[in-house]
């Protein structure tokens, strides 16, 4: 009753309100990160929030294929939106990361060779490219099961972030922590369905 | 004691707050605007010093015994109970024993202290501290011949201090410095900010406060001092010992493995806030470079 409920919602919702309802934060952080909002160092925090809100976007993603096989949720129509939403997150931390908070070309060059955290996190925006590029229609049609296997990229995308996360805290964390678990969890949960796909 | 440290940064030295947010903001907006390259950085020695402001330094914190988020110690610190408070002076010393705060602050001459506060994870501040020499109060308990080390401790209590429930590091938190760091004058323990009481984030009743090491090398809310002839172990060096050395002062030229630490931000600019150059032992090189002499300060980082 509950899952043909959100089902029958999920069917009603249109995709461009998941955007719109995720893309309030971006104004929202700006205005609280120039307003003090954010606290006495609004650029930390503001690069902090993109990147969290990019990771849980990239694990929301990531549920949608497990809700609709092990619950019968079905909001697969959401999910472009999603991933779009994701790499669009990701954008944005990393341009605050750049422009914000590094301030020179030279020195993001540096950091992306010298620290591995940075290598990671850069590794999984590259990574996401191709993906954000292939998310319409007509990419769709013209990759047929191609892009079912060039999606996948977003498992190593979310691990790595997750890297990232964990990687950057000072000390024993639990908070990144918990996104790595998620995020190996929901993977586990795929690996019998991938492995027939193998092996057929 | 060699000689007396003198302040020679006051309030009147500073530029005028009104003047110096305008000159940040101006800055700011420039880089937002992408015209300002490495020319239009700062260097730290060139500007007047200006004091952070009370906001900036008592809600923008790092001490995870109360979480750590950086709002999170000036949420939780007031759970901390910080009168009365004993801090034991043992090891090789003459007198060891209880010493009780109020004990300590009747015997002690406060004095203020205007220095930079660099963290290792490259923001800084500048801060008015209140309070005494170290050298001081290791006076009066007297430090035996044989002493070559200080070993400081912070108080550990999981009904007051939320962050310690986890095992984020090792509790409880604990530093130390060489004898002759700790004798130095630059070398303070602070018991107040502005001319107040220090707030229990900022590590009350009294914390350590040395100025040309990393923040975190300046331990918090002290109730133990040791003196001994052995290197003691410090939290981040048991934690990660690849990152963070016995040492940690504050070096431009050594990067932290994840991170460089060729400049800094200074908290409270805001969202367009510039970065400025680190400056070797944070500014204080003349007063303390003659501690490091013949020192691979690389391999002693």
């Amino acid at each position: 009753m509950l899952i043909d409920g959100i089902n029958s919602v999920a069917r009603k919702v249109p995709t461009w309100a998941v955007y719109i309802v995720y893309l309030i934060p971006v104004p929202v952080l700006l205005y609280q990160g120039m307003t003090g909002g954010l606290g006495r160092e609004p650029i930390n925090a503001l690069e902090r929030e993109l990147g969290e809100i990019a990771l849980q976007l990239l694990v929301i993603g990531l549920c949608i294929s497990p809700l609709r096989k092990f619950a019968g949720v079905n909001v697969i129509k959401f999910r472009r939106a999603i991933g779009l939403l994701a790499f669009t997150y990701v954008v944005l931390h990393l341009l605050v990361w750049a422009v914000l908070d590094i301030q020179s070309l030279e020195r993001v060059w540096a950091d992306i060779i010298k620290r591995p955290y940075i290598t990671i996190g850069m590794a999984a925006f590259v990574m996401m490219i191709p993906l954000a590029v292939t998310s319409n229609n007509r990419s769709v049609r013209a990759l047929g099961a191609a892009w079912r296997k060039l999606h996948l990229l977003t498992y190593p995308v979310a691990i790595l972030a997750a890297v990232h996360f964990i990687w950057l805290s000072k000390g024993f964390q639990l908070e990144p922590l918990v996104y790595l678990t998620v995020i190996l969890g929901l993977l586990a949960l795929r690996v019998p369905a991938l492995l027939r796909k193998v092996a057929v | 004691m060699a000689y007396r440290w003198k302040n020679t940064l006051t309030r009147a030295d500073a530029t005028p707050y009104e003047e110096y947010v305008n000159r940040r903001q101006l800055m700011g907006g420039a880089i937002g605007l992408g015209l300002v390259g490495a020319a239009g950085m700062a260097r730290a020695e060139d500007e007047a010093l200006v004091p952070n402001s009370w906001d900036d330094i008592t809600q923008y914190n790092n001490f995870y015994e109360f979480g750590t988020g950086k709002g999170d110690p000036a949420k939780n610190a007031h759970m901390l109970t910080t009168e009365p408070w004993t801090v034991v002076i043992d090891g090789m010393v003459d007198a060891p024993g209880d010493y009780s705060m109020a004990q300590i602050m009747e015997t002690m001459t406060i004095e203020e202290r205007i220095y930079r506060l660099r963290c290792v994870e490259a923001w800084s501040m500048v801060v008015p501290w209140n309070g005494f020499e170290l050298a001081d109060l290791l006076n009066l308990a007297g430090v035996q011949g044989g002493a070559k080390y200080v070993a400081f401790e912070t108080a550990l209590r999981k009904d007051e201090m939320p962050g310690t429930r986890y095992p984020v590091i090792d509790w409880p938190y604990v530093e130390g410095l060489r004898l002759d760091e700790a004798m130095h004058p630059l070398t303070i323990m602070a018991t107040g900010i502005y001319g107040k009481p220090i707030p229990n984030q900022n590590g009350a009743p009294m914390r350590l406060v040395v100025p040309w090491k990393y923040g975190f090398k300046s331990i918090k809310s002290i109730v133990r001092i040791t003196l001994t002839d052995q290197e003691p172990p410090t939290a981040w060096n048991k934690a990660l010992g690849h990152e963070y050395g016995f040492y940690s002062n504050v070096n431009p030229n050594v990067d932290h493995p994840r991170w460089s630490q060729a400049t800094e931000r200074v908290v409270g600019g805001g969202l367009f806030a510039g970065r400025q150059d680190t400056l070797m032992f944070n500014g204080y090189e003349d007063e303390v470079a003659s501690l490091y002499e013949g020192m691979d300060l690389r391999e002693n980082f």
